[in-house]
């Protein structure tokens, strides 16, 4: 079938027009571009939500980067992404190989393994809300006085409990993206290397981790990238509190502009979402050695 | 840490009864034995896992007294459904149906328009479109949740605000960067030949697109539809922003609502739980490979 070529490339010639792209760019322009110059704007204005806009100089960055509860957010943001990128990261790894194993039990693990994917943020804080109540769920539930501590309400273990939401909730999709990366590595690696005689930690250590470097670096971007993207489910499982505990930065952005109407120190606080993103993805991409946009879905 | 996982084995016949009965061929020792800190590790991870889905389930049919009275992790003697029809009296099937209304609308839009832009990139050439998949790539590292405050100047401004339209709108952008990305990177994997034939045959470049380019993504296309459908499903934060009333309320933000109507009716709240998450349940139960690949959308192809 395929066309003899007989003249070489000429035959391909400017191909389709741009036009055909123009509408994904419109969308795109409007509802993401615009709305990103926007909040740099709006950053220099004063807005309650409703009246007017006026221009207002520095005063929303003088009141953000002099509030000490911004300082705040960012040490909660970075604690928050810092915790859940040690846990996540080690545990997702060892599930995914472990779910990429041909032992029939461990595919059925597998099915129960992502039933949290399913659920949406508002559900999962909703959940661990009433599991995590101290008289009517986990503590109570066992018999165990230790299980039934305040969880929410004491700012010293919140943070942590919130991690372990976290990791609850999206554990599963990194575990998904590593048993496909394991899934991808050729056998017979690991035959040669059962001849030359390597235990399961040398082959884990040899040939497991270093063929999954790619996939390593996709999880982990999206996981670091990722936490900034924590709203839903500390809105609603601790809604920043107690206190401004864990009241991390998309989530002080929120309140500052939704509750305390003040739209232009929240957008000072969006610029700041954006850099520390924008920062953090370039970074990685960095660290990762080569252009991880064009690669990191070509495969593992 | 690194000696309780189980190294993937081969898929042969005998492979797959490793766990069970140790196959060794005097290899040296141990190197086929069960993996015990794996399994228990597994094991260990799936009792994180269930307890909480097992929680909300049971509650879901306890009666108020029985949730204040009885041992939260025993199922109810007397088990109800009332609190299943306390959620549905409540609005839910209208919150159902928006969120239906939500997903397909963003959804089709977006895989129609993102389709078309991902094979312009591929296909085409030329400074503008390298510069639109440069933005769309840049689209993909930019948080765009910072930008909530100007969407919802804009969509008051464009008196949207409160309309399912509202969420709609949005939603598509957001959609876009992703859904090119794996739409271009499958495309690239179609065989130039094949284009090349088509354009012999005198096939104009739209016609290719829709007869060739489309079904050969297939796979793709409904990999990526997955992936947008299941974000949108669950999004919070655009209809907590851009919407107020129930009668423009989808499920996620109907959860949160019922929170604070029925404060302490919690199998009540729970109910509402297991309700909005039962239609994923129902895909996962039927297509549970598809929606998987959807998930990761090409993160490990």
């Amino acid at each position: 079938m395929a066309s003899p070529v007989t003249a070489g490339r000429g035959v391909r010639d400017a191909g389709p027009s741009g036009w055909l792209a123009a509408p994904a760019l419109i969308f795109f322009l409007v509802f993401a571009v615009v709305p990103l110059i926007g909040v740099v704007f709006l950053s220099f204005t004063s807005w309650n939500g409703l009246g007017e806009i006026k221009l207002d100089g520095l005063s929303s960055w003088t009141t953000v980067l002099t509030d000490p509860v911004t300082g705040n957010a960012l040490v909660v943001t970075a604690k928050i992404m810092f915790f859940s990128f040690i846990v996540q990261a080690p545990v997702s790894l060892l599930l995914g190989v472990f779910t990429a194993g041909a032992q029939k039990y461990r595919a059925a693990l597998a099915v129960l393994y992502f039933l949290p994917l399913l659920l949406s943020s508002a559900a999962v804080a909703i959940a661990f809300k009433a599991l995590l109540d101290p008289n009517f769920g986990l503590g109570p539930g066992f018999g165990l006085p230790a299980l039934a501590q305040d969880w929410l309400g004491n700012s010293d273990l919140v943070l942590f409990v919130v991690v372990f939401v976290i990791a609850w909730q999206f554990v599963p999709f990194h575990t998904l993206i590593y048993q496909g990366g394991v899934r991808q590595i050729p056998a017979s690696l690991y035959e040669a290397a059962e001849i030359d005689g390597a235990g399961r930690f040398r082959q884990f250590w040899s040939i497991t981790l270093p063929q999954l470097k790619y996939t390593i670096i996709t999880s982990s971007t999206l996981m670091v990238v990722g936490s900034l993207a924590y709203f839903d489910l500390i809105f609603v499982l601790t809604g920043g509190g107690p206190g401004y505990s864990t009241r991390l930065l998309p989530l002080h952005m929120y309140l500052t502009g939704f509750k305390a109407n003040d739209m232009g120190a929240a957008s000072a606080l969006g610029v700041m979402l954006v850099v520390i993103g924008l920062g953090l993805a370039l970074l990685l991409q960095r660290l990762g050695g080569k252009n991880r946009n064009a690669s990191q879905l070509e495969g593992v | 840490m690194a000696s309780t996982t189980q190294l993937p084995v081969p898929p042969s016949p005998a492979a797959s009864r490793v766990a069970a009965a140790p196959v060794t061929r005097s290899k040296g020792p141990g190197r086929l034995r069960p993996n015990l800190l794996g399994g228990l590790g597994g094991w260990l991870w799936l009792a994180i896992i269930i307890i909480p889905i097992y929680y909300v389930v049971i509650t879901s049919f306890k009666n108020q007294a029985g949730f204040f009275t009885s041992n939260p992790m025993l199922p109810s003697t007397e088990p109800t459904l009332d609190n299943y029809k306390l959620v549905l009296e409540n609005n839910f099937v209208r919150y159902f149906t928006n969120s239906l209304i939500v997903t397909l609308g963003t959804v089709l839009p977006a895989l129609l328009v993102s389709f078309m832009a991902a094979y312009a990139i591929v296909r085409g050439r030329g400074r503008f479109l390298s510069m639109t998949n440069n933005l769309f790539l840049l689209g993909l590292a930019i948080p765009l949740h910072a930008t909530i405050i100007p969407i919802y100047w804009m969509i008051t401004r464009a008196h949207l605000y409160d309309t399912l339209l509202a969420l709609i709108l949005p939603s598509v952008a957001f959609a876009i960067p992703v859904s090119v990305l794996i739409l271009s990177n499958f495309m690239r994997d179609v065989p130039n030949e094949l284009f090349e034939s088509m354009r012999l045959d005198g096939c104009s470049d739209w016609a290719m697109m829709w007869r060739l380019a489309l079904p050969m993504t297939k796979p793709a296309v409904i990999t990526v539809g997955i992936y947008n459908a299941l974000h949108v499903w669950n999004g919070f934060l655009f209809p907590l922003i851009l919407t107020q009333s129930p009668a423009t309320r989808v499920l996620p933000l109907s959860l949160w609502t019922f929170q604070g109507e029925f404060s302490v009716n919690i199998p009540a709240i729970l109910a509402s739980v297991v309700l909005a998450t039962l239609p994923l349940l129902v895909i996962y139960v039927v297509a549970r490979r598809q929606l998987l690949a959807g998930l990761t959308a090409g993160f490990s192809k």
